[in-house]
């Protein structure tokens, strides 16, 4: 399965936070279609080392699917036209020979852009500082049945917590809304008893910081779930609805 | 005051106003049915409603609900914009699941309201209007709705001006219930599959019992039975 292609890439170029940034084209060939996309940029920028020209910068790390650094926006998809995927795991083969790829950076109020395709996903952890958490020591590890728990329950808060906060929910969203991701993190502490606790005020906490930090309202068009790499779910979004409109009507 | 300042809080304004005029919505479609079934039936309601202090109530109500609701995506549209940033994706694509109504509200908003204005013209503004300001602006008495509803429909252009508008009204329910109720905490994964076909069952019941009627004068059975 030796196969190569060669394809066009169109990637945006941005030299800082402030510079006007525009699309560059490069051309590519003889891309194995066995490569990952991050690789395939990996010889583009070897490429470009060569030509004596500036590399292009884009977020990586894990290159397993994992920490949710890889971004993105590929062919109008954040992390590319496959789905349930991060951008490490897409690979050449779902590209065909000679096609034109477009590459942008997440484009979202909250989300300046730094440089190329770098984005400042500084937010996201803005709103983890501001409640995504549990103030009580929870002590050693409990005897396993003397706190039973649902599988249904453990199932729905194991779901949520597979968000690895990428920020492609606010990426895809036409509203630039981060409410998947806050959902998932007050999902996976309100339905556990250790989160349970603090729930209201978790809940209270994290949606103020992530409406002060410029993200758009909630329009329930589901965009978010489609283009999730972990598929988080937005029922997910109504039980946060749910936790939220509970501790304001509490007050 | 958190029903402003937070997103969550005026999404509820957004749901409850929406679910009211949904409500509405039902109960205006109950009534015109009667049109089809007994003209005098139709004409019975009218007067009933007319412009008696219950009916005033109600439409003040019912405006202030129009109101909001209108005030409200206008921000939250306007806030939306600006939560995007001022580049905006070159490639964009759309996603199977996501319905093409849901991205698409506030211009279906505006196609509604857009026809409300000439509905208000053809009936409220010859109804409880001229009963209210005593003028006589129709050339039927106010509380004979049968004859204004037979006599605008006989024309086949505002037949089709109406299917049009229940059109876009339907999209816009079919996203706007089950939005509503998934912006009030009350979905789950269970739910909702079975939210967003609730949804299309009320959506589709309110729109065809309108759409009925003009379909019933566009048809000619108006004048045969």
């Amino acid at each position: 399965m030796d196969k190569s292609i060669n394809v066009t890439l169109k990637v945006w170029r941005q030299a800082g936070p402030k510079v006007k940034g525009k699309f560059e084209t490069y051309k590519l060939d003889n891309v194995s279609t066995d490569s990952s996309f991050l690789e395939m940029m990996d010889v583009l920028n070897e490429q470009l080392i060569n030509e004596r020209k500036e590399p292009i910068a884009f977020d990586h790390d894990c290159r397993e699917g994992i920490c949710g650094m890889c971004s993105m926006y590929i062919n109008g998809h954040p992390h590319g036209p496959d789905g349930e995927i991060t951008t490490c795991q897409l690979h050449m083969r779902v590209f065909k020979n000679n096609e034109t790829i477009t590459i942008e950076p997440w484009r979202s109020a909250a989300f300046p852009v730094i440089k190329d395709l770098m984005v400042n996903r500084g937010a996201y952890d803005k709103i983890i500082q501001a409640g995504g958490f549990v103030n009580v020591n929870t002590g050693g590890v409990p005897d396993g049945n003397a706190i039973a728990i649902g599988k249904d329950i453990a199932d729905e808060a194991m779901d949520a917590a597979s968000c690895i906060g990428c920020g492609a929910c606010a990426a895809a969203c036409k509203n630039g809304s981060a409410m998947l991701f806050v959902a998932a993190k007050v999902s996976q502490l309100a339905l556990l008893p250790q989160g349970k606790v603090e729930g209201a005020a978790r809940a209270k906490a994290m949606v103020a910081k992530m409406d002060e930090l410029g993200f758009g309202n909630c329009t329930n068009t589901g965009a978010c779930e489609a283009e999730c790499p972990k598929n988080v779910s937005i029922s997910h979004i109504a039980r946060l609805n749910r936790e939220f409109l509970c501790a304001k009507f509490q007050d | 005051m958190w029903l402003i300042d937070s997103s969550i809080g005026r999404k509820l304004v957004m749901s409850i106003t929406g679910t009211f005029l949904v409500l509405f919505l039902l109960f205006h479609s109950c009534m015109n049915i009667v049109v089809i079934i007994s003209p005098d039936g139709y004409n019975t309601i009218c007067e009933f409603l007319g412009a008696n202090w219950y009916a005033i109530v109600g439409t003040t109500m019912l405006a202030a609900g129009f109101v909001i609701h209108i005030l409200y995506a206008l921000y939250l549209t306007y806030q939306n914009m600006r939560a995007r940033g001022n580049e905006r994706y070159a490639v964009t694509s759309n996603q199977k699941s996501v319905d093409w109504s849901s991205q698409n509200m506030l211009v279906l908003g505006a196609i509604v309201l857009g026809f409300l204005g000439l509905h208000m013209f053809n009936f409220w503004y010859k109804m409880q209007f001229a009963e209210l300001s005593g003028i006589e602006t129709g050339q039927f008495h106010p509380a004979d709705g049968a004859a204004y509803v037979k006599d605008l429909f006989s024309n086949w252009a505002y037949c089709a001006i109406y299917i049009v508008w229940l059109s876009a009204l339907w999209f816009h329910l079919t996203h706007g219930v089950w939005s509503a109720l998934q912006s009030l905490g009350l979905n789950n994964k269970t739910w909702l599959p079975r939210v967003k076909m609730i949804a299309n069952v009320i959506s589709t019941i309110v729109i065809l019992m309108f759409m009925s009627i003009p379909l019933y004068y566009l048809f000619g059975c108006g004048s045969c039975c």
